[in-house]
């Protein structure tokens, strides 16, 4: 018989959820629009990367390498892919008694049902949530950025410097600094402005998208936020400017490694092919730093007779029977005699038939390029270069034989064979 | 799956007297094997495939890389609660030295083991094999024939002499196990036993039983050999692809035939995945100059030299201007730049400095052992 007596805190006690010092909440409900078909079934966060990784994969091993065993991954676009490869959260050692890795969607709730509004709404509608482990410190990340960062080192600035929030920057080129959210700080890092893509910056501190909050200001600052009509509910819109008015402690916490933001199709080209220069920053063969990845139980790749391979990496359960140059080959992929793939990144399952010529192009998951078809070209053959770009071929795409598609297409439906793509 | 529940019993170390160097520091089970696996995958990722979810591996000696390598049987998805993966070592007590003599030793060992099993079918089974067995079938032909113990046996030309753990018997035209002969001739075609058995879990623990009590410790002079005439013995011939790894010989040309199209298809179908722990290492990365021809090569490599014909495991580095051929470079070997190797087994951390030439020949490759420089 259920007794109505037992309260909360006795459920609390017997299942001896602890206090954390600090968690993380992961933002990976984006839809990642300007990835085109890349994420048309998928969420942002859960775009195949370098070969065996997908994007989350770089927050989630920096939580537990930073040594953060609690994470809640807020997810609401297109979930499916990222649920099942979350999981228990087993490939990044979060399948925890005590703490580990959570999904979480919106929910029901007894006064009504909502989305996540915005960034900031996402964590309030999850503070009860936060609540449960009681945590001194909240750090808050997105899902849309490549990096290795210690995210201890951070946390101690946080608390040295006695802040409330603790906003990470990186120094970016002055030029480009109107794309971004720029922090203005005094010598000690103490941040006085922030001006959300500024026409005339006064600095070049660029903000990461990686908060630290003292978790009791957080929680203020949401349910005020909550309670202001019209606001859009983002960190960077709302919260942040809202925190500095009111004169809270801010810190800017500056990192100077690798930082990629993969939400453009060029950006994710890039940073594919920076995995492939040695004068890139970003090792992934730092064996105290590990990227996890869920892995797919596949035999090593084999190179045939015929194959060239160089400046490239490829991944386990891949075929390659012909020529590979500056290009990353997920798990799964077979190149057949005589096709060509250069300065190309080839997602998981995806076929490149004989023959075919892919230049400059992301074949996304599973697609199927027919024989001798043509896929992108080098920018060094084109007469007239504003034509030309980055060529994706979307999920589950098959194209025919002898197809030629044209640079900066975008491929989500299946093409015939002998048909021109000039799109 | 199969319907009936069953069982599987290991044996890793089986066979280690047969591996050289390779066994010097691991159990046969350990052996690695294809870039990334080690032996005892095989079999287990052929018992898990075919809906076994409860395996328990003996261990005798040298068991530190099988435990490390199967942990928890995650990986196998065998971390269960109920069954699972349970690693056996020697267990000694008062009429017991711990370390076995032969097989049915070994079982009596674990014989709580097999008696507190829920299972109705217990599968025995080496780590020899190279193979993707499919139990379903066997299980299938056992009942149907109404059979005490099924054996799994091949067609098989037994090509050298020294082969003292090779079993071959008749198989009648009904399938029942004739004569047995240990350490046969070489000859034509012989059905020659894979060390694969089934039977009921309770016959096997009534075997276990009645061995100890009479002293008996051999699985094969003592059951296959005696008791042919008194059980019902039956042969199932394994048509598969399936290579035996009974010398480092044998350990080189099974490696060697991974490169072969049609071998890789038979022992990693899509549906049928063999199993292995994950290390999380980095795709192998190809630098400029790299020429890469016929050869299998593992995640986390580097590879910036020349490899033709060879199997590269994960993590091995290969430098600039180095040409491998018809060589198996094992995980986290380094192979220096200018160094030549033909016909060499390096084995695990192995280092092979700068511009240093080694060469085997195909019939006796060069090994390397573990973690030695060179």
């Amino acid at each position: 018989m259920m007794n109505a007596g037992v309260s909360l805190p006795f459920v609390k006690e017997v299942f001896s959820l602890r206090k954390k010092e600090w968690i993380a909440m992961l933002l990976a409900g984006g839809q990642g629009s300007r990835l085109y078909s890349l994420t048309k079934n998928l969420a942002k966060p859960a775009v195949p990367f370098g070969g065996k990784y997908r994007i989350i994969d770089f927050p989630l091993s920096n939580c537990v390498n930073s040594g953060i065993d609690t994470v809640g991954v807020l997810t609401q676009y297109q979930p499916l892919v990222l649920n099942e490869y979350i999981g228990s959260g087993q490939p990044w050692d979060l399948d925890r008694q005590d703490g580990g890795v959570f999904v979480l969607p919106p929910y029901q709730k007894s006064s009504g049902s909502d989305w996540y509004t915005g960034t900031a709404n996402a964590i309030y509608q999850n503070v009860p949530f936060i609540e449960r482990y009681d945590p001194e410190y909240v750090l808050i990340l997105s899902g849309d950025h490549i990096y290795k960062m210690n995210y201890e080192k951070m946390l101690k600035f946080h608390k040295e410097k006695e802040a409330d929030c603790t906003i990470a920057v990186l120094q970016v080129p002055m030029e480009e600094a109107p794309r971004f959210g720029i922090m203005n700080t005094e010598e000690d890092g103490k941040v006085y402005e922030f001006e959300e893509k500024p026409a005339n910056p006064k600095s070049n501190l660029a903000s990461m998208g990686i908060y630290i909050f003292t978790w009791k200001k957080l929680r203020e600052y949401l349910e005020e936020d909550a309670a202001t009509p019209g606001s859009a509910n983002d960190f960077g819109k709302n919260i942040i400017p809202n925190m500095l008015a009111a004169g809270e402690r801010m810190y800017a916490y500056a990192f100077d490694g690798y930082w990629k933001d993969v939400g453009t199709i060029d950006s994710l080209w890039e940073a594919n092919m920076d995995l492939l220069d040695p004068k890139v920053p970003l090792s992934l063969y730092d064996p105290d730093w590990k990227i996890y990845a869920r892995n797919p139980a596949l035999p090593p790749h084999y190179i045939a007779p015929g194959a060239h391979v160089q400046n490239s990496m490829v991944t386990e359960g891949c075929v390659i029977e012909g020529t590979v140059d500056f290009s990353v080959v997920f798990a799964g992929v077979k190149i057949e005699e005589g096709a060509i793939v250069r300065d190309s990144i080839i997602m998981p399952g995806s076929v490149i038939k004989k023959g075919a010529v892919v230049d400059y192009a992301i074949v996304a998951e599973n697609a199927v390029i027919g024989e001798n078809t043509a896929i992108g070209a080098r920018p060094e053959g084109m007469e007239d270069i504003s034509g030309w770009g980055v060529t994706v071929i979307g999920n589950d795409v098959t194209i025919g034989a002898g197809v030629t598609i044209m640079p900066k297409a975008m491929v989500e439906t299946d093409i015939a064979a002998e048909e021109v793509l000039v799109k | 799956m199969i319907k009936r529940t069953t069982m599987g019993i290991v044996f890793s170390n089986m066979h280690d007297n047969h591996l050289g160097s390779l066994t010097r520091d691991r159990t046969t089970g350990s052996v690695p094997f294809g870039g990334r696996y080690r032996l005892v995958d095989f079999i287990l990722s052929s018992m898990v495939n075919s809906g076994v979810r409860e395996v328990g591996v003996i261990a005798k000696s040298n068991y530190q890389t099988l435990m490390e390598h199967l942990g928890s049987g995650r990986e196998w998805d065998l971390a269960r609660k109920l069954g699972g993966l349970t690693v056996l070592p020697p267990y000694s007590s008062g009429d017991n030295q711990g370390i076995y003599a032969g097989r049915l030793d070994a079982l009596a060992g674990v014989s709580g083991y097999i008696r507190n099993g829920k299972a109705e079918y217990v599968i025995l089974a080496d780590c020899d094999l190279i193979a993707n067995l499919d139990f379903q079938e066997m299980i299938a032909f056992h009942e149907e024939k109404g059979a005490d113990i099924t054996l799994a046996y091949r067609r098989e030309k037994i090509l050298r002499e020294g082969n003292e753990n090779i079993v071959v018997f008749d198989v009648n035209d009904d399938g029942r196990v004739g004569q047995v002969w240990l350490s046969p001739q070489p000859e034509e075609e012989q059905n020659t036993y894979l060390n694969m058995a089934v039977m009921k879990r309770e016959l096997l623990g009534k075997i276990v039983e009645e061995a100890r009590s009479r002293n008996k410790r051999s699985f094969t002079k003592d059951i296959l050999v005696e008791q042919s005439d008194s059980m019902l013995i039956y042969a199932y011939e394994v048509k598969d692809c399936v290579m035996r790894i009974n010398g480092l010989q044998d350990y080189f040309d099974a490696s060697m035939a991974l490169l072969q199209p049609q071998v890789r298809q038979a022992l990693f179908p899509v549906e049928r995945p063999v199993l292995t722990r994950v290390r999380d290492q980095v795709p192998a990365k190809y630098g400029l100059g790299a020429v890469v021809k016929n050869s299998l090569v593992a995640d986390g490599c580097i590879i910036e030299g020349t490899v033709e014909n060879s199997i590269i495991f994960r993590g091995a580095k290969i430098g600039r201007g180095a040409v491998i051929r018809d060589s198996i470079i094992m995980a986290g070997a380094v192979i220096g730049d200018g160094a030549r190797l033909e016909y060499v087994v390096a084995d695990r951390d192995a280092t092979i400095r700068d511009t240093r030439t080694l060469v085997g020949y195909k019939t006796y490759p060069l090994f390397i052992e573990k973690k030695s420089v060179i």
